[in-house]
């Protein structure tokens, strides 16, 4: 299975288990900034950790705070490995705009159709520089 | 279309200070939404002080160091302490000192120390059809939609560094075109006394959110202008559980005199008529706490409570002592008419913990408690204290509030309404 996803921030490739969202996720107030554990109690994959993961979010919602957790989680370094996102979020992703102006490594963050999806679900994921995803192994 | 910047906003982003990293963020990202240009804005409303961890301070002590300053006026949200004392914020060290230095870098950048999450009721109100960068969910939604000035939905850092450079990328709730509501949210269906009621307005925002997700709707039979309170509580409701940034109420909100003029005279695409079914689990899903016989605590004041709002929590409280605190969250605006002719200290002696300056989800204010049962009338609050404070959440009217703060147990006026 492989596809790929168009360039939204470029930053680090990166590989991981894939972690598919099932529901749009608010990273403030719904992923614990210290650790990258969903703690948002209403979301389907609440408890399980982005940090290290290929994240796919199939959208997001709630607080202007987003960025913020982003990038603390960049600079304490449980980032995902890289996110993968239906759409650009300018809320999300200026959490690795503003890493990138800081100096900070930053997890490639990728555009890719969210019906898509499943396919990788479950899987060891990479995403290339370049925007290629692919499962491997 | 790709992002065209002046030669000046060219000159200012290749240089090395403070003021060309704000002009890079702001170009960053207006190419990432495929703006085609930057637009001055008139002001903006800052959300990046908010302590989340050192990554945000060393970022504003960045731009200190780099001379930066903003451009435009600029109110601050919360932040992660309450700089006026009232309440005790449970922040150890080192991230208390990161606080402390992050809202300091911030007013360092000049901007202004409001610190409240309210600040259309604390005297920032940009004129009808002005673009302004406003970051903080529910500042922007009211921002938009009761005012009718123009912001997208500003994350932290890309609202400072509009401030500075005095620009931002021209998409989104900048265009006209796109402030036209696509569909519908009838509430004709529901009973006057409920949309009377206190609840209702939390309540219906929280399910509008649901509902529409980013669509701009018009919410139809409303026969009577719930008042700014309640549409602040309606904004922030729908702020939190979808990604609303702009809603229109036919004959309430500026721009829809009419639903008509709000669709822009086009069909809608989608109508959703609300049923007191839909308000009925809304309201149940704002709750979190299975059934139980005692609350630990209560907040209220999420959007910042206003002056209005603590006339009513007095009335209600009657002079009675509280059995369980009642945490009132505000801004400086209304704690200095509070402190003019004593009422914060009444309110404290009867049990009340004021809090200023910050709020009780977003900083560690509430006593560590596994299992702890909060109690809130804001739909705002009740999305966001679980994930934030670990406390299951019970949800109530302002009356249920007060009454359950003081016999230490859940009252509901009305079960199941």
């Amino acid at each position: 299975m492989s596809a790929h996803g168009e360039i939204l921030v470029p930053g680090k490739p990166g590989e991981g288990p894939a972690l598919v969202l099932s529901a749009p996720i608010s990273f403030w107030g719904g992923v614990d900034p210290k650790s990258g554990r969903i703690a948002d109690v209403r979301h389907p994959e609440c408890g399980q950790s982005i940090s290290g993961k290929v994240l796919f979010l199939p959208g997001t919602i709630g607080s202007s705070s987003a960025s913020a957790v982003l990038m603390e989680l960049v600079h304490a370094g449980h980032a995902p490995a890289a996110l993968v996102l239906h759409e650009p979020d300018a809320i999300l992703l200026l959490g690795l705009i503003v890493a990138r102006e800081m100096g900070w490594e930053t997890p490639v963050a990728v555009k890719l159709q969210r019906e898509t999806f499943s396919a990788f679900e479950g899987k060891q994921v990479r995403v290339g520089a370049d925007g290629a995803i692919a499962v491997s192994g | 279309m790709s992002l065209a910047l002046t030669s000046d906003e060219q000159r200012i982003a290749g240089g090395t200070d403070g003021a060309a990293m704000a002009m890079r963020i702001v170009a960053e990202s207006a190419a990432l939404l495929g703006a085609p240009r930057l637009i001055p804005i008139a002001s903006a409303h800052i959300d990046g002080a908010l302590y989340h961890g050192d990554s945000g301070t060393l970022f504003a002590e960045r731009l200190v160091e780099g001379d930066a300053r903003v451009a435009v006026r600029s109110t601050l949200n919360v932040g992660a302490l309450d700089l006026m004392g009232c309440s005790r914020v449970r922040l150890e060290e080192p991230q208390r000192s990161m606080a402390r230095r992050m809202m300091e870098a911030y007013r360092k950048l000049g901007c202004e120390q409001s610190w409240t999450c309210a600040p259309y009721q604390a005297g920032h109100r940009p004129a009808f059809g002005t673009d302004v960068a406003w970051g903080e969910s529910n500042a922007v939604v009211f921002c938009n939609s009761v005012l009718g000035a123009r912001t997208n939905r500003y994350g932290d850092f890309l609202d400072i560094a509009c401030a500075i450079s005095g620009r931002t990328p021209d998409y989104g709730l900048h265009i006209k075109a796109n402030r036209r509501a696509t569909l519908v949210f009838d509430v004709s269906a529901l009973p006057p006394e409920f949309l009377a009621s206190e609840i209702a307005w939390p309540v219906l925002g929280s399910l509008y959110g649901r509902e529409v997700g980013n669509a701009v709707g018009v919410v139809t039979g409303v026969t009577q202008n719930p008042g700014e309170d309640a549409l602040k509580a309606f904004g922030a409701a729908a702020a939190s559980s979808g990604a609303v940034g702009l809603f229109h109420i036919a004959s309430v909100t500026p721009e829809a005199p009419d639903a008509a003029t709000a669709l822009g005279g086009i069909a809608a695409e989608t109508t959703i008529l609300v049923t007191p079914d839909m308000v009925v689990s809304a309201q149940a899903r704002l709750s979190t706490a299975s059934v139980t016989d005692r609350i630990d605590a209560v907040a209220i004041g999420s959007p910042h409570l206003s002056l209005a709002e603590f006339d009513a929590l007095e009335r209600l409280m009657a002079g009675r002592r509280l059995a369980v605190p009642i945490h009132a969250c505000t801004g400086r605006h209304v704690l200095t008419e509070l402190d003019r002719d004593g009422r914060r200290k009444a309110l404290e002696a009867l049990g009340v913990v004021i809090v200023a300056d910050t709020c009780v989800v977003v900083t560690p204010i509430l006593p560590d408690r596994i299992g702890g049962v909060l109690m809130t009338n804001s739909g705002k609050f009740a999305h966001y204290a679980p994930g934030n404070t670990g406390y299951a959440v019970l949800y109530g009217s302002l009356a249920d509030c007060v009454e359950s703060a003081v016999t230490g147990r859940p009252v509901f006026a009305r079960l199941g309404s």
